[in-house]
């Protein structure tokens, strides 16, 4: 029978749940890596048992571990992220040029074919990658290097490269996005890079349609729809059918368009969930009502899905990274809050229950499906 | 031998007790002390001080014989008597909550 793991990155420290495929009882363990933030981990497609993880902290800066035992033991490999020549700068928050300065890394994401290929989205924004099982990185410098570069800005988060998506179909294009730079993308393997932020707008930008300066938050792909692709940006819910070539709003009759998470169902690729968090000022969902929006539609038209989740008095949050789909037959959501619940959904999102409710607050959450 | 206290953190990472002993060539500096201590457990680059400037992190901080040596030159001499083996060097995550 097929099995499920999930990755879980707090706060303070990283989780794996582990679960048959009827995902009813649950085992957890952990923490590992106590005490220190694990803003991301994630298993390689080829190789289940190959996990990385970043661990950072305020004090002691960056660790990347990796697991060749599925989590069960964990080694640190190299932690040097040294961008590439001359460092330059990018806007600073009151519009100065400032330099580039590593500070973690946010999101890992193992190649879809080689075990020992991972790519690191950092903070100041950039994509590192290693061939190495993460014994070495070295920076795929043309992002930075494109010619918006300098005009970067943070976001009040920091200037982040959070999302990572590798074209299943064509081993030479992957997306990127950054905090607050916007979507990248490109088709030659990393070399160079094209800004696709075409038909976004953002009234907290001057130039609300701005080639850069978006505050993406998250986009998601289905593996067999590679040209299609979903964005929550910090207000809107937008979708791309051509590559990011030109994206067109799909928020619909949602609540409220702010939040974090996207993602799209396994097995029907114009199923998406989102969740709405109120606003921009108030990270917390409308009315204290916790719900997950699916459109089953590809945007436009959302429903609601509250079974078993706080209707009342609920005031986390669900960030970018922090929801994930598995791949049974009947498909699993997943995901976790600020307030260290972890959700899941056996039925593509009709009810909900939690794995744990007390974690640290809940960075990552990535799932594995396992035969 | 120089003593070396790491905290809970590096501890851990290190796979180590509290304090460790190294043998540092003279002379004894922040420089030649943590020279050895990477040496020696090379997964605690980076966790101390920068990879490429060498600059301490700026929530660690360094301290010895009742004194905070955080801010003297990574190459000045540290005191006799961390160099002799009777005192510890500390090394110290600064104090901050949650």
């Amino acid at each position: 029978m097929s099995q499920v793991r999930v990755l879980v990155g707090t706060k303070k420290g990283a989780f794996i749940l582990s679960s048959d495929g009827k995902r009813e009882k649950w085992d957890v363990s952990g923490p590992f890596f106590a005490g220190w933030e694990i803003y991301h981990a994630k298993g390689s497609p080829v190789d289940p048992n190959r996990l990385y993880a970043s661990q950072t902290s305020g004090w002691f800066g960056q660790l990347i571990q990796r697991s060749g035992d599925g989590g069960q033991t964990w080694e640190p490999v190299d932690n040097q992220f040294a961008y590439d020549g001359v460092t330059g700068t990018h806007q600073w928050y009151d519009g100065t040029p400032h330099p580039w300065e590593f500070k973690r890394v946010w999101h890992l994401e193992p190649s879809l074919t080689d075990p020992d290929t991972v790519y690191a989205g950092v903070e100041d924004a950039a994509l590192f990658r290693s061939t190495d099982a993460g014994k070495s990185w070295h920076e795929l410098s043309g992002l930075r290097g494109h010619g918006s570069g300098s005009q970067w800005q943070p976001g009040a988060g920091g200037m982040g490269l959070h999302t990572i998506i590798l074209d299943p179909s064509n081993s030479a294009r992957i997306y990127i996005a950054i905090s607050a730079a916007g979507a990248f993308r490109t088709d030659d393997g990393g070399a160079t890079w094209l800004p696709i932020n075409r038909g976004l707008r953002s009234e907290y930008i001057p130039d609300a349609d701005a080639e850069v300066g978006h505050c993406v938050h998250h986009i998601a792909m289905h593996p067999k729809r590679p040209g299609v692709l979903f964005m929550q940006k910090h207000w809107d819910i937008m979708r791309s059918d051509n590559a990011g070539d030109l994206w067109h709003e799909v928020s619909g009759n949602l609540p409220t368009d702010f939040g974090f998470v996207i993602d799209v169902h396994a097995h029907e690729p114009e199923t998406l969930y989102v969740v709405p968090i109120k606003s921009d000022s108030e990270h917390f969902p409308p009315d204290g009502q916790l719900r997950v929006y699916r459109s089953r539609t590809g945007g436009n038209e959302w429903e609601p899905l509250g079974n078993g989740l706080p209707q009342s008095n609920c005031y986390v949050n669900v960030l970018r990274d922090a929801m994930a789909v598995d791949s049974l037959d009947s498909c699993g959501i997943y995901f976790g809050t600020t307030g260290g619940q972890v959700y899941a959904s056996a039925d593509s999102g009709d009810h909900w229950a939690p794995i744990v409710r007390d974690l640290p607050p809940v960075l990552s959450v990535e799932v594995q499906t396992l035969p | 031998m120089i003593r070396v206290y790491l905290p809970a953190h590096l501890r851990h990472l290190a796979g180590v007790p509290a304090e460790v002993q190294l043998e540092v060539d003279s002379p004894v500096t922040q420089r030649s002390v943590l020279n050895a201590l990477e040496a020696r457990y090379p997964m605690l680059r980076g966790t101390i001080r920068d990879h490429v400037t060498q600059q301490r992190r700026p929530f660690v901080r360094f301290f010895a014989c009742e004194e905070d040596l955080s801010h003297q030159s990574p190459d000045a001499a540290l005191p006799v008597a961390v160099a002799h083996g009777t005192e510890p060097f500390f090394v110290v995550g600064a104090i901050a909550g949650g």
